[in-house]
């Protein structure tokens, strides 16, 4: 028998061109600007080119990387605390009917109230510091919870009989059954909440920015606004783009080696 | 020459104490279908008993009374050889879905670790049992693979293994061939009856095809459509099975007479 193991990964010219597509179009898209604001002769506190945005980020970059590094804190904290709570919660909704009836709707509640109009009240009643990292959290946590509430519920009927007829118990159930049958879900959910916990981070400083003591990313992006320091502002944008995309990345690779052996999402098809 | 196949009502004469008896149970469910209407069956250590019958008629319902997954509405389940246990909780029962319902995160050894796992019985402890049973169904050389590596037929063979792997006094079985083409299901025919052969297992095996009862059992319970009961009984004998078996004027007539008593079976239904 010919082994069952065998799978065709994505062929190198495919792979080959998921990076050079877009990172053409990038190309692209850069050179254009810059031609654009040099043809038409745009200053730099209206629209900088591409390049003066480089030499900025260059130059700045004692200011900007320590911004960024407490951008970068908040958001992971506020997305561990995000995946910790998600989870808990998930779980404790599983296991008790009562609970989640009593408190998934205010989950929902505060899931829906935009973040932006609570960020200030938190500013009010909690130090800066916390007030960012709960507005981070506010808008992570959710899809944690609604994706692993869903994965606990999408358990095979069969395989939960087959553990009640050897007298699994409740433990042994969410142990052995509903949490590997949930982590496709769980960590669909951690991926959104990686962006959202970045989102909720940049809103929070962004409201706080007026309150004066912030230093991360947002709060240098509002800064280099009031000052008309275009150039600062559009390198600050760039850092928290790739902040982003770097997180997405993570996670996904996260995943990815969490579900390779097992999970369809994470093994190429066959052709 | 044997004697002719006949059908006769449900078997009431007493021979061994069997091993479970389920008298004039009835069970309807929240949406007020009715599965079952007193319905009897004794199931003897040893026998092949295959249940048919249309589909709908209760007979998956009997099998997960037996297993202890559902409660009867009225009537008793009765372990005459056993202590008054309810059924679940118990290692003593094997139970094969329709489908091959592994655990797609775990590898074939895992998943017919579990029962085990459950009970308590570590990965190292329980490791010579696992490889035994998967011996037995030939799966030893793909302890390692996961699920979704393997043919239908090869995760059947491993939801079989995961049944056995407690060494249960009683197997049930429902439909557990019905998605399988129909190679592999001959191929898995013909593995059940040497498996039971060495095991000495008995089984109830729910079925909808006729051919397939007969090939199997020795005993093949006739039920009628909802709300089940138990209708009449095929007596099989037990000729060997081999390939010509199939094709044999034996083979085809106890077919013709089990086929028979399932049309009655409708028929009955339609007139009541």
């Amino acid at each position: 028998m010919s082994s069952p193991r065998a799978e065709v990964g994505e062929t190198w010219r495919g792979r080959a061109l998921r990076l050079l597509l877009p990172g053409a179009v990038l190309a692209l898209g850069i050179l254009a600007w810059e031609l654009v604001v040099r043809v038409n002769g745009i200053p730099p506190y209206v629209l900088p080119g591409p390049l003066l945005i480089a030499a900025t980020l260059v130059a700045d970059w004692p200011v900007l990387s320590a911004s960024l590094v407490v951008t970068l804190i908040t958001t992971l904290e506020a997305l561990v605390l995000a995946v910790i709570g998600g989870i808990a919660l998930a779980v404790l909704f599983n296991q008790s009917r009562l609970l989640e009836y009593s408190l998934y709707p205010y989950a929902v509640i505060l899931q829906v109230t935009p973040i932006v109009a609570i960020a200030p009240l938190l500013l009010i009643y909690l130090p800066q510091p916390a007030a960012v990292l709960a507005c981070a959290w506010i808008v992570a946590f959710f899809p944690v919870l609604a994706n692993t509430t869903l994965g606990l519920r999408s358990v095979d009927h069969n395989l939960v009989d087959l553990f009640e007829l050897y007298g699994a118990s409740r433990w042994q159930v969410l142990r052995h059954l509903k949490l590997p049958a949930a982590l496709p879900a769980m960590l669909g959910g951690i991926r959104i909440a990686g962006g959202l916990a970045l989102i909720g981070a940049v809103v929070a400083e962004i409201a706080a920015g007026a309150a004066g003591a912030g230093s991360g990313l947002a709060f240098r992006i509002v800064e280099a606004g009031y000052r008309l320091n275009i150039p600062r502002l559009f390198a600050a944008l760039v850092l928290l783009s790739v902040t982003g995309i770097l997180l997405f990345f993570a996670l996904s690779l996260v995943s990815h080696l969490a579900l390779r052996r097992w999970h369809e999402s994470a093994i190429a098809r066959e052709r | 020459m044997s004697e002719a196949p006949t059908t006769r009502p449900p078997e009431r004469t007493v021979r061994a104490a069997p091993l479970v008896s389920l008298r004039r149970v009835n069970k309807t469910f929240a949406n007020r279908v009715v599965a079952l209407n007193g319905f009897d069956l004794d199931v003897f250590p040893g026998q092949f008993l295959s249940l048919i019958g249309p589909s709908g008629c209760g007979k998956s319902t009997v099998l997960r009374l037996i297993a202890g997954l559902m409660m009867p509405s009225s009537g008793a389940i009765i372990w005459p050889q056993g202590d008054d246990r309810p059924a679940g909780a118990t290692r003593e029962i094997g139970f094969v879905f329709q489908e091959p319902t592994l655990m797609p995160w775990a590898t074939v050894f895992d998943n017919v670790h579990l029962p085990l796992r459950l009970a308590g019985i570590s990965h190292a402890e329980a490791k010579p049992q696992v490889m035994e049973t998967l011996d037995r169904v030939g799966l030893s050389d793909f302890a390692a693979a996961y699920p979704r590596e393997l043919s239908g037929g090869m995760k059947m063979r491993v939801s079989i293994a995961r049944a056995l792997v407690t060494r249960p006094k009683l197997l049930l079985m429902d439909e557990p061939f019905a998605a399988l083409d129909e190679i592999t299901r001959f191929k898995l025919n013909d593995d059940l009856l040497a498996l039971r052969e060495s095991l000495g297992k008995t089984i109830v095996f729910v079925t909808h095809s006729v051919f397939e009862s007969v090939y199997l059992s020795n005993r093949v319970v006739v039920m009628t459509p909802r709300p089940g009961r138990a209708l009449t009984e095929v007596a099989i004998d037990p000729a060997p099975r081999d390939g010509r078996f199939r094709t044999s004027a034996r083979y085809l007539e106890l077919c013709r007479v089990t086929s028979d008593a399932l049309a009655r079976a409708m028929a009955d239904d339609r007139a009541a």
